[in-house]
């Protein structure tokens, strides 16, 4: 018996709702390293794409670095995040309700075709259609005309589909196009959306808004496999993407974007884990890689010194503690919920089983998104604080004694999660004195089955990475009433509200006020407890220079030089 | 009647007196015959390995099944991360986990589940792989292509695709299902090897000679065949003991094996994974732990098998 | 013997069946919706589940599944995986990985574990024993994560001898250190069978009767005391192919070698039917026909082993 394995496989799972999002100003670092040589081969690391490579279809990080590099969206984003025009002209509104998108001229697939209004609007189109089964379809949801596409008739026998609980759907869906989305002319487009949406270019950047060229539609499933793009790289040549191997690309000579590339090419190669990859860093047989096992956390500093990097990134992480659990709701719970999160001693968890490859959280979102904040009021529940912590249990423990009930948290063990699980249930038990342990599943299925279910005796491990760079895709997916990620059945009038007025606010500052105000609604009621937020952590060979990473844990590839 | 035979041959043959041949061909009917079990007995006993092997043994099991008398540390109880990965001191000898708590505790109180694990699937395996292996081999035809081609299914199934649906279908895990799920995975391998030495045991003069002399085909099975055939199953046992107490650690790694609330040696080997640059000690006490069991057990059975076999005996 | 093997051969077409059923059901019965598990913590709008799991017939019963799965394979399609490529696919890139790696590892655990085994039984109780015991005991206790981590430290990135992963064409060449990693556990119990084997065998009366016949003790070694002892040891590498084909996860992660073993991993965990299924029908092949070649050596190392028809 020898089969066990080291983080293997469900890696792109964990960080699903990921997506790869490059972007840079044109003048980013090439000029001050002119003896670079700019037909090198960048190798970098990557994982199998879990589906074909369309844009919509594309919501893991695997698929995603790829489709970043070969496609280019209406905008990109930079480093910290925020937005440039790539094949967007302006993208204005006066009511951040209908919108009008004007293009740049003079884009071009790699196979020739201009890039017009109807590539971005068909592709939309098909991503939203119900039969075409787009994982990404989600994205556009506050478009008008949108539930028109997913919406078919309910099946007359009266079926029930067994997972959703909901009527089987039969026959075609009630409309083809979004009416919300309207052709005015070659290089000009409107989008009306169902709900204000003061930053909604802010989303248009991720993978799911790529434009396609006609040539997709006619076979979806070929051009999965050789996909043709606008970004500054493309692929070299059929069959470039070797399965469970490889990816090659190369750089699109056409490309004239804000992210012109420094070198010749990419090389992805494909890991099915991270300590391989580190070996081949290591061994000089890769020149980039984004994340280190945590094998290598302590010693990946003094294996690379000034080559690696150790930065906060969009990503947080902590664990939902469901309402429907006895003395977890109510004034009660919210006593545990508070009590349970003082009890963790974040910071000595951090530098001890993460080696300060994680940053103790002070909200729900990620430091590098624009507005975050470390001086939310209540915040302090976030604080060790183990005498507090005690006193709130006890008064939770008059209200219903918790007895022997044992607190457990529940993970997938496919993914590394064990040792900060174990450390947290240590904190918790040795503060509070109650019997705390983790609760591993087998497989990732296993573990949000009983989730989505509504059987988990305990907490739950959660994670979210941003798709988009703003509060609102921290916020909305997860404690919204009713919302799709919001497993635990939070619901708050109040911060409802104050999320939708962000939403309506006239400017981005606004609804950044508003957005706050919600998150202290969080600090309160604790749907999630956060823990902390994790860094993106990167290594380079000495082959190369100018390796910068991006706010979405991705280096910016087309920045790196080489030789 | 040879005599003569070789007389004419112009041989030297020693007179009748010479040879004192009369007084062996009586027996002393009065003692009951001694089986190959109590002649094994008695060469084990003469035997220090045997000795240190059975004390070594005995001394893990009294640790397995009362861990409270040699440690008075909780090795899952106030477990501080500011002693993570800490040397020995005082009241520490052998230092801390990666989540701080004692190595040594933790050692004594994972021997039970660990031990449990790897002496419960070794029986298992070997009992049954012994009785299938044996009547696949010794009778063949039917019966051997019938279970021969079970042991072929279940050897193909992935032993993590039915781990996970067995401890997913099972009520509670602790170490006598992980034993459990590891055996049924693991029978076929014994089973080959015994059925490979039986078809090579069964076809032995001595095996031709009780067949003549009429004893029955299953009398000469337990008496001759499997004593003789057994040798082989006996080692593999033994190395499998380890290999079991490893795939403890392998499955509980993989989330379908012991809960991280039970102790064992694998989990702490499994946990130990991450520090094996900068902290190596936490994964080699465990490890030496589970060599020693696997030293105990391994000498043992290289007594036992010894024993079993009246030709080693012979030259001792 | 003719006849025996073309019966075995007919004994795999039950064999087939019944393990592509118990596994298709077992995959069937693993807990969670992969299909939703695929899209992790965000759920796909309302519909794609459905329509992804009628996709690949999941919103269909059990049996009819199995049916489904079994019809296509007569028409020579295995299905795809659930991101779309054709399962075929996936087997003709993994398996010529895996044969390699795995047949290396073979001879590897064979040649040094048989040479090891032989001394140390021939020597038993002296240093060179001692020493292979230790040598085994080591590699039995600690884990092959550890043992290839370890190995790949030293040799492939402190002493640079070998490639620290494999690439993506897998070489023979860089398919040694796996090999040998891999081989780790199963050359413990060969050194220990032979061990045990050999040194039996040094007491029976042929090689009594060949020594005092005035036979050169390398010629006794060689031919009577280690053939006689092959058999136990064949019947091991015979069964072990098997787990060193399906076994090597570990190996595999460490190493970045795409074979079978990752695969069938990956695929259990996604609760991929048709991808697990139609590896392992594949393993189950290799299973018989090496217990087949087992059998038949079986007759050559010992004459007196005979097949009735």
């Amino acid at each position: 018996m020898k089969r066990s394995r080291v983080g293997l496989g469900a890696v792109a799972l964990l960080s699903v709702g990921a997506l790869a999002l490059t972007g840079c100003s044109s003048s980013g670092g090439s000029e001050n390293s002119s003896d670079a040589n700019t037909d090198a081969i960048i190798t970098t690391n990557g994982s199998e794409p879990q589906m074909s490579l369309l844009p919509a279809n594309t919501t893991e990080t695997g698929g995603g670095k790829i489709m970043t590099s070969i496609f280019a969206g209406l905008v990109s984003y930079d480093a910290e995040g925020a937005i440039e025009n790539e094949v967007a002209k302006s993208i204005e509104s006066e009511d951040a309700t209908n919108w009008t998108v004007t293009l740049e001229d003079g884009w071009t697939f790699t196979n020739g075709e201009e890039v017009t209004s109807n590539s971005f609007v068909d592709a939309w189109n098909y991503a939203v259609l119900y039969d075409n089964a787009q994982g990404g379809s989600y994205f556009f949801d506050n478009i008008v005309g949108f539930s028109d596409l997913q919406n078919t008739k309910d099946d007359p026998s009266g079926a029930i589909d067994e997972t959703t609980g909901k009527p089987v759907q039969v026959g075609d869906p009630l409309a083809e196009t979004m009416s919300g989305l309207k052709v005015v002319d070659d290089t000009t487009f409107t989008v009306e959306l169902a709900n204000a949406e003061a930053d909604w270019p802010l989303r248009l950047g991720y993978t799911a808004f790529m434009p396609l060229p006609s040539a997709a539609f006619e076979d979806m499933e070929a051009f999965g496999e050789n996909p043709i793009g606008n970004g500054p790289y493309m692929l070299d040549g059929e069959g470039a993407w070797v399965h469970e191997e490889k990816i090659d690309l190369v750089t699109n000579p056409d490309y004239d974007g804000v992210r012109k590339p420094a070198n010749g090419g990419l090389e992805i190669i494909f890991y099915a884990t991270q300590d391989a990859a580190y070996a081949d860093v290591l061994g000089g047989n890769l020149d980039v890689l984004d994340a280190i096992p945590d094998s290598a956390f302590e010693t990946y500093e003094s294996d690379f010194g000034d080559r690696a990097v150790n930065q906060p990134a969009a990503i947080f992480q902590g664990f939902n503690m469901p309402y429907y659990l006895e003395h977890w709701s109510g004034e009660e719970g919210k006593l545990r919920r508070a009590a349970i999160s003082m009890a963790i001693n974040r910071e000595e968890i951090t530098d001890v089983i993460f080696q300060g490859t994680r940053t103790p959280a002070t909200d729900f979102t990620s430091p590098v998104i624009d507005g975050w904040t470390d001086k939310l009021e209540g915040a302090d529940v976030l604080e060790f604080n183990p005498d507090e912590a005690k006193k709130l249990w006890a008064e939770a423990d008059a209200i219903a004694p918790y007895g022997d009930t044992v607190f457990d948290i529940a993970y997938n063990s496919d993914g590394g999660h064990q040792g900060w699980v174990d450390a947290v249930t240590n904190s918790i038990s040795n503060t509070l004195g109650i019997t705390a342990q983790g609760k591993p599943y087998p497989t990732f299925a296993a573990a949000i089955d009983d989730r989505d279910n509504d059987k988990l005796t305990g907490g739950t491990r959660a994670g979210w990475q941003a798709d988009y760079p703003s509060l609102y895709n921290f916020l909305a997916p997860l404690y919204q009433t009713g919302a799709g990620s919001n497993y635990e059945d939070y619901s708050s009038e109040e911060f409802d509200n104050l999320l939708k007025e962000g939403g309506q606010a006239d400017n981005v500052e606004d609804a950044t006020a508003k957005y706050q105000e919600a998150q202290e609604v969080l600090l309160k009621d604790l749907p999630a407890i956060p823990l902390w937020y994790s860094n993106v952590t990167g290594v380079s060979a000495d082959t190369v220079d100018n390796v910068v990473f991006g706010w979405d844990s991705v280096p910016l590839y087309h920045e790196i030089t080489k030789g | 009647m040879p005599n003569k035979k070789y007389a004419s041959q112009g041989h030297y043959v020693a007179p009748l007196e010479d040879t004192p041949v009369a007084p062996i061909d009586k027996l002393d009917e009065s003692q009951k015959a001694r089986s190959t079990w109590a002649d094994a007995w008695e060469s084990m006993r003469r035997r220090p390995t045997f000795w240190i092997s059975s004390v070594l043994i005995v001394l893990i099991v009294v640790v397995a099944l009362f861990p409270g008398l040699f440690t008075s540390v909780s090795p899952d109880k106030n477990c501080l991360l500011a002693n993570s990965n800490g040397g020995g001191e005082p009241g520490h000898p052998l230092g801390f986990t990666r989540q701080g708590c004692d190595v040594y505790a933790r050692l004594i109180f994972g021997t039970q589940a660990s031990v449990t694990v790897g002496l419960l699937a070794t029986l298992l395996v070997t009992i049954v792989g012994i009785v299938i292996g044996a009547l696949a081999g010794y009778y063949g035809g039917l019966l051997d292509s019938l279970v021969s081609r079970l042991g072929d299914i279940f050897f193909a199934i992935p032993t993590v695709l039915g781990a996970i649906v067995l401890m997913s279908v099972l009520p509670s895990r602790t170490p006598v299902t992980v034993a459990l799920v590891l055996s049924i995975f693991a029978w076929p391998q014994i089973a080959r090897i015994m059925r490979g030495a039986v078809l090579s045991a069964k076809n032995s003069d001595y095996v031709m000679a009780s067949v003549a002399l009429g004893v029955s085909r299953f009398k000469i099975l337990l008496r001759h065949v499997v004593p003789n055939a057994i040798a082989p199953v006996i080692v593999i046992a033994t190395v499998s003991l380890g290999t079991f107490i490893v795939a403890e650690s392998t499955l509980s790694f993989l989330g379908i094996g012991l809960p991280p609330s039970v102790m064992s040696w694998g989990n702490d080997i499994g946990q130990a994974r991450t520090s094996i640059r900068t902290s190596p000690q936490t994964l080699l006490y465990p490890a030496a732990a589970l060599s020693l069991t696997v030293l105990s057990f391994l000498m043992l059975g290289d007594v036992v098998r010894d024993a079993l076999d009246p030709k080693a005996r012979a030259r001792r | 013997m003719l006849w025996y093997a073309g019966k075995r051969i007919l004994q795999m077409i039950p064999v087939f069946f019944g393990a592509t059923f118990l596994i298709y059901f077992m995959v069937f019965s693993l807990p969670g919706d992969p299909i939703a598990a695929l899209f992790g913590d965000r759920p796909p709008a309302p519909g794609v589940i459905a329509q992804i799991r009628a996709e690949y017939n999941l919103d269909k019963p059990f049996i009819v599944q199995y049916f489904l799965y079994i019809g296509g394979l007569f028409q020579g399609d295995l299905g795809t995986t659930y991101s779309g490529r054709p399962v075929s696919d996936v087997m003709a890139s993994a398996f010529p990985i895996t044969a390699r790696l795995a047949l290396l590892a073979l001879v590897f655990e064979a040649f040094a574990g048989i040479l090891v085994g032989l001394i140390a039984g021939l020597r038993k109780g002296k240093w060179f024993d001692a020493s292979a015991l230790v040598v085994s005991l080591l590699l039995i206790s600690v884990p092959t994560f550890v043992i290839g981590f370890v190995l790949q430290y030293v040799f492939g990135i402190q002493l640079g001898w070998f490639r620290p992963t494999v690439s993506g064409d897998a070489p023979w060449s860089e398919l040694v250190l796996p090999a040998i990693v891999l081989a780790s556990v199963s050359f413990a119990y060969i050194v220990r069978l032979t061990r045990a084997s050999v040194a039996d065998n040094l007491n029976a009366d042929f090689v009594r009767t060949a020594t005092a016949k005035g036979l050169s003790r390398r010629r006794v070694v060689t031919v009577h005391v280690l053939r006689n002892s092959l058999v136990p040891v064949v019947t091991y590498l015979g069964v072990d192919l098997g787990s060193l084909m399906v076994g090597a996860i570990v190996t595999e992660g460490i190493f970045n070698i795409n074979g079978v073993g990752g695969t069938v991993y990956r695929a259990v965990t996604l609760g991929e039917g048709p991808t697990v299924v139609s590896f392992i029908a594949v393993m189950v092949i290799v299973f018989v026909v090496a217990n087949l070649l087992v059998d038949l050596l079986y007759a050559a190392l010992d004459p007196r082993i005979r097949y009735a028809k």
